[in-house]
């Protein structure tokens, strides 16, 4: 019978939570890096036993982990001493080191600061090869491996997009979503906070800001290129050119991989919100958890609803059944929805107060699969065959 | 060139990276100092690389501390020699977190 695996990434460490089809009943791992933060952990679509983990921590600094059982054990690739040269230097899976001179971005006060690497946000598998996994990192920046997390190098055209003039957001100015193209490998998607979205056409060689009908409320320029605060992106992989967007206020869309947006807001009670998510397999059926507002970073009037839209935005629809509806104040980041593709899909959320939601048939019904983890940070799902 | 077996005792967290207990015994090449002892450290436990210090500059990473001899050593330059007790084995080199954090 088939199942799955949900890697949570929390404040104070990772867990794994594994269930059956039915994803009723649960078994919880973990603590695994008790204490540090685990920003993200995502399987590769290539084995799903290979598990890479972004664990960091303020007196550290970055750990890559990477694990070959479905995260059973856990390695810190190249992290042994070598008993014979094989060409990879030991010790370099966490060394995250700019090409070149990455010169400054822009600083909260408007004055040039230095590009300085700060934690891995992202870690995206690629589509064909276990090996191969890009990052997106603080200060913003995509890397790439090809030798399974043991040495990382900068794709560094994408700071070719005008870097000097990047702003960060309030958490930090990070490369925190990476969609590749299951249909063509030279196209990927990034979102920058609060730079914008951009988008490579040649493996990540060049890249262009793909930022058009976005619009941010004082902004000096409204057509500008860049300056954007993208929250998340997320695209069905049978129409990679279609891309839902929560941006800081509005929900978006496009239909040309990124060269005009359109404004699918509609009905949400408010438009402001990290994560998005499309059904596995309705591409016109797309997820959100509106937030109140950027300066109160909880969910609407103490409910958490997530919000459904069947007709690829504009009219929403708010999925409450089994989900709190009285005094929760929680938030749900970037990357903490995900979704299964089971037959019928299971739609996974984690919150800031450390809750794991699961609902196994696309929103209609949800459970708590655990309610007392840290902060969550991030949930990413593996249908297991 | 003189060789010391030095004792160094680790915060926790690098002590589960590194599957060691809270003190470790290095044979460290000479002239004994911060960055001698770091260097031995990184060769011996590659996975501890960037950890401690910055993978390129070396620089101490800001939230840890080196302690010796109840002295603060965090601030003396990486090849500052360290006090006798230090590099005869009698008292450990101690790499902290001294900030608390929540």
């Amino acid at each position: 019978m088939s199942g799955v695996r949900v890697l949570v990434g929390t404040a104070k460490g990772a867990f794994i939570l594994t269930s059956d089809g039915k994803r009723e009943t649960w078994d919880i791992a973990g603590p695994l890096f008790a204490g540090w933060t685990v920003y993200h952990m995502k399987g590769s679509p290539v084995d799903p036993n290979r598990i890479y983990a972004s664990q960091c921590s303020d007196w550290f600094g970055q750990v890559i982990q990477r694990s070959s059982d479905g995260g059973m054990t856990w390695e810190q690739p190249g992290g042994d001493v070598p008993m014979e040269f094989s060409g990879a230097p030991p010790g370099a899976s966490n060394k995250f080191v700019y090409e070149g001179n990455p010169g400054t971005h822009m600083w909260y006060d408007g004055t040039p600061h230095p590009f300085e690497f700060k934690r891995v946000w992202h870690l995206e598998p690629s589509h064909t090869d276990a090996d191969t996994v890009y990052a997106g990192v603080e200060d913003a920046a995509i890397f790439r491996t090809t030798d399974g997390a043991t040495t990382w190098k900068e794709l560094p055209g994408l700071r070719d997009q005008r870097s000097n003039e990047w702003n960060p957001g309030a958490g930090g100015l990070a490369v925190h979503t990476i969609l590749l193209d299951p249909r063509n490998p030279n196209r990927i998607y990034v979102a920058i906070s609060a730079a914008g979205a951009f988008r490579t056409d040649d493996g990540g060689t060049t890249w262009k800001p793909i930022n058009r009908g976005l619009q941010s409320k004082y902004l000096p320029d409204p057509n500008a290129e860049i300056g954007y605060c993208v929250h998340r992106l997320a695209l069905h992989p049978s129409r990679p050119d279609v891309v839902f967007m929560q941006l800081h206020w509005n929900v978006m869309r496009t239909d040309n991989a990124g060269d005009l947006w359109t404004n699918i807001s509609g009905n949400l009670p408010t438009d402001f919100g990290f994560p998005i998510e499309v059904h596995a397999h309705e591409p016109e059926t797309i997820y959100v958890v509106p937030i109140k507002s950027d300066s109160e970073h909880f969910v609407h009037e103490g409910k958490l609803r997530v919000f459904r839209s069947r007709t690829g935005g504009t009219d929403w629809e708010p999925l409450t059944n089994g989900l709190p509806q009285k005094d929760c104040y929680v938030n749900v980041l970037r990357d903490a929805m995900a979704t299964d593709s089971l037959d019928k899909c299971g739609i996974y959320l984690g919150t800031t107060g450390g809750q794991v939601y699961v609902s196994p048939d696309g929103g209609d019904h949800w459970t708590t699969i655990v309610h007392d983890l840290p902060r969550v940070l991030s949930v990413e799902v593996q249908t297991l065959p | 060139m003189t060789t010391a077996v030095i004792r160094v005792m680790l915060p926790y967290h690098l002590q589960n990276l590194a599957h060691v207990g809270p003190e470790i015994s290095l044979e460290v090449e000479g002239p004994i100092t911060p960055g001698t002892i770091l260097d031995a450290i990184e060769t011996h436990y590659p996975m501890l690389c960037g950890t401690i210090r910055d993978h390129v500059t070396k620089k101490r990473r800001p939230f840890l501390r080196y302690f010796g001899c109840e002295k603060d050593l965090s601030h003396d330059p990486p090849d500052s020699p360290l006090p006798a007790a230090i590099v005869t084995g009698a008292e450990p080199f101690i790499i902290w977190g001294a900030l608390a954090g929540g």
